[in-house]
């Protein structure tokens, strides 16, 4: 069986993020990188089936140069051959954008199963996981808190509100968008890291998956406008004394703000 | 992209791997091991499972066959743990012991250890100092007298490293009578009868590594555990002094960053005279004095490493390493513990350890003193 990852390198969780001065995103020159943490889990639930039985696990992953780190990482931890879409036409593109050029890939690998996280820890949007889902017209599942494959079918967990879980069954291939914490993510050796070196990488742009016309600035329905953070607001007034005193200097407040 | 010129993209991704091992791995059960006074074994074969432990080993033995760059950048990554017992328990047994046997063991010696130092199976401690010769390894008193098939070891060693744990020790002993250089090296395994444990050691700081006061009695090895050539120990003990200032001077480096950064956090969110107490220029000056000359002794410590990878002789250079990381990182913990306040004293303060363990790096492992006068030696015309 076939199964594609999808993950993102996003800042580390201990970078100092400044915003640029432009307001479009972050300075993100002399910060670390590492995947993001939901895709962690998803690439370790996709190694764990390929521990069980034959299966080729093909990671893949949008960005800049930088981010063959994170896909040697996955190669490292076990992934058998990573796609790297590295174009910088592709910058400025929104979810839609992005859930176009993994479908492209998943088109052209037709895996059995696609893996992604839940969201990113740095865009928030959780909307690319259901998106490549639906381009590639295959059930999906998200928030997904277990996984297990039987025969044609798989069994997933779904988390819910309040602790309580949702088993469903998808037919294959499908797609499950994953929530973290749900499994333990294993360590690379280091000799898997070095090995990772020889494991096939490669390197894609928008117009060799046919996708040019569909990402970037241009093509975008969601801009970001403006990237800030809001300023700490001043002046609230704390209200002293005791329980009588404040409760009458609350009611006074009220009525003189014309608020009654 | 790699923070420094020396560093290459395989080094990246093995800081990637350690630094978050450190996080998951060590600093979740660090506090337990300081109590018990030790480094499970179970910690340390992971690590060897992980390829923690062969950096510097031949690929034969299972190792990965890199370079002395590859010991700091592990060094620095360990370094950040907080728990520079836990650093050093690892780190003499990959940096400081096991090397001696890549540098003068045989085949034989080779193919018996390497393996399990690789894996984790087989811990190492190095044994050179005694009561009486610390910082003057020429004044080693323990004997090794040759007998039929052997030698027979008698003597003391102290503040050995791994010393209770350890499964192989390389001892140093006299075998040339009077001549102050006439050492030679031994393998000796920990269950040997004439071996024992005379004292595990209490410390002021690096309390879960386990350091021992050791007894040799007629402790007898064969001739197949003779590391190195005879009489030759003093020179064969000094091929890796480089080596174990250039780990020492990572575990300062990282340890001096991690305290930085914790006392930045800490600096911006106590609140005293009306902000919060980094609004105070003094701290923020002194805290960033300190930035920038750590930041000059990181470079150093990858420079030093390349140079050594180079293969050239670099004793004046990372005896300067030594020296001046070694220094700053007791620097950095006193101002850094300082600007804690009283919670600084306080043994559940981060802080409180690492300052308490900061103190030996500048006597271990070549005492400052003796670090400059290495450089004084090789400075002048
Ligand atoms: C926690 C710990 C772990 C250790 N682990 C090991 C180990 O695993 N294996 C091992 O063999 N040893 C180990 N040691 C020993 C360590 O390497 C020695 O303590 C160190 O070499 C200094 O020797 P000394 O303690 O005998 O001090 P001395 O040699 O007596 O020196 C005392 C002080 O005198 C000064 N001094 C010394 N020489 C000179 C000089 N030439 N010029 C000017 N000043 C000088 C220095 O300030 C020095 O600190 C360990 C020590 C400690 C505390």
């Amino acid at each position: 069986m076939k199964i594609l990852v999808c993950l993102k390198q996003v800042p580390h969780q201990d970078a100092r993020l400044d915003i640029k001065s432009d307001g479009s995103w972050i300075q993100e020159e002399s910060i670390k990188f590492e995947i993001n943490s939901y895709d962690t889990y998803a690439l370790e639930e996709a190694l764990r089936i390929k521990d069980e039985k034959e299966a080729e696990v093909v990671v893949a992953s949008i960005g800049p140069d930088r981010t063959t780190q994170a896909l040697r990482t996955a190669l490292g931890m076990g992934a058998d051959r990573a796609v790297h879409v590295n174009d910088e036409s592709v910058e400025g593109s929104d979810a839609l954008a992005i859930a176009k050029i993994l479908a492209a890939i998943g088109k052209e690998e037709s895996p059995d199963l696609v893996f992604t996280g839940l969201m990113a820890d740095d865009g928030n949007f959780a909307s690319v996981g259901p998106m490549v889902a639906e381009l590639l017209e295959m059930p999906h599942a998200t928030a997904v808190m277990s996984a297990s494959l039987e025969g044609e079918k798989l069994i997933a967990e779904r988390e819910l509100e309040g602790g309580a879980l949702e088993v469903v069954e998808l037919q294959l291939p499908c797609l499950l968008a994953v929530q973290t914490g749900i499994n333990q993510v294993r360590y690379a050796s280091l000799k898997g890291i070095m090995a990772a070196k020889k494991k096939p990488l490669d390197t894609r742009s928008a117009a060799d998956l046919g996708v040019q016309e569909l990402v970037g600035t241009g093509a975008a329905k969601i801009k970001v406008q403006e990237i800030y953070v809001p300023p700490k607001t001043q002046g609230a007034e704390i209200l002293e004394g005791s329980t009588t005193d404040v409760a009458e200097g609350l009611v006074a407040k009220i009525k003189e703000l014309g608020l009654l | 992209m790699a923070d420094n010129l020396y560093i290459n993209e395989d080094l990246e991704a093995l800081r990637t791997e350690f630094n978050r091992f450190v996080v998951n791995e060590i600093v979740p059960q660090g506090d337990n091991w300081e109590e018990q006074g030790h480094v499970p074994r179970e910690v340390l074969q992971q690590m060897g499972t992980l390829g923690f432990l062969g950096l510097r080993h031949p690929e034969k033995f299972g190792g990965l066959g890199l370079g002395p760059l590859s010991s700091a950048v592990f060094a620095e990554s360990l370094g950040a743990s907080t728990y520079a017992g836990f650093e050093v328990t690892v780190l003499v047994h990959t940096d400081m012991a096991s090397p001696h046997l890549i540098h003068s063991g045989n085949d034989d010696q080779l193919e018996r250890f390497m393996g399990p130092i690789v894996s984790g199976d087989c811990i190492t401690a190095i044994a050179v100092t005694e009561p009486a010769a610390g910082s003057d390894v020429a004044g080693i008193q323990s004997t090794a007298k040759k007998i039929d098939g052997g030698y027979v070891l008698n003597g003391s060693k102290t503040y050995i490293t791994n010393g209770v744990h350890a499964d192989l020790l390389i001892v140093a002993a006299r075998t040339d009578g009077d001549n102050p250089r006439g050492l030679s090296m031994f393998l000796v395994k920990s269950d040997n009868p004439g071996l024992s444990v005379s004292r595990a050691l209490s410390k002021h700081g690096w309390r879960s590594s386990d350091t021992a006061e050791l007894l040799f009695s007629d402790c007898f090895v064969e001739d197949a555990d003779l590391l190195g050539t005879p009489h030759k120990g003093f020179y064969e003990i000094m091929k890796n002094f480089q080596n174990e200032r250039l780990v020492l001077s990572g575990m300062a480096v990282g340890a001096s960053q991690k305290a930085l950064d914790i006392t930045y956090d800490w600096t911006q969110t106590r609140k005293a005279f009306g902000g919060v107490l980094f609004d105070k220029q003094v701290i923020r000056q002194r805290l960033a004095m300190l930035q920038a000359r750590l930041d000059a002794s990181r470079q150093f410590l990858y420079h030093c490493g390349w140079l050594m990878e180079q293969g050239v002789d670099a004793t004046r250079e990372v005896s300067g390493l030594k020296a001046v990381s070694c220094e700053l990182v007791n620097e950095v913990m006193y101002d850094c513990l300082q600007f804690h306040g009283g919670l600084g004293y306080m043994q559940e303060a981060t802080i409180e350890r690492m300052a308490r363990d900061a103190r030996i790096l500048p006597i271990g492992g070549g005492a400052t003193e003796v670090m400059l006068e290495e450089i004084s030696k090789r400075s002048y015309r």
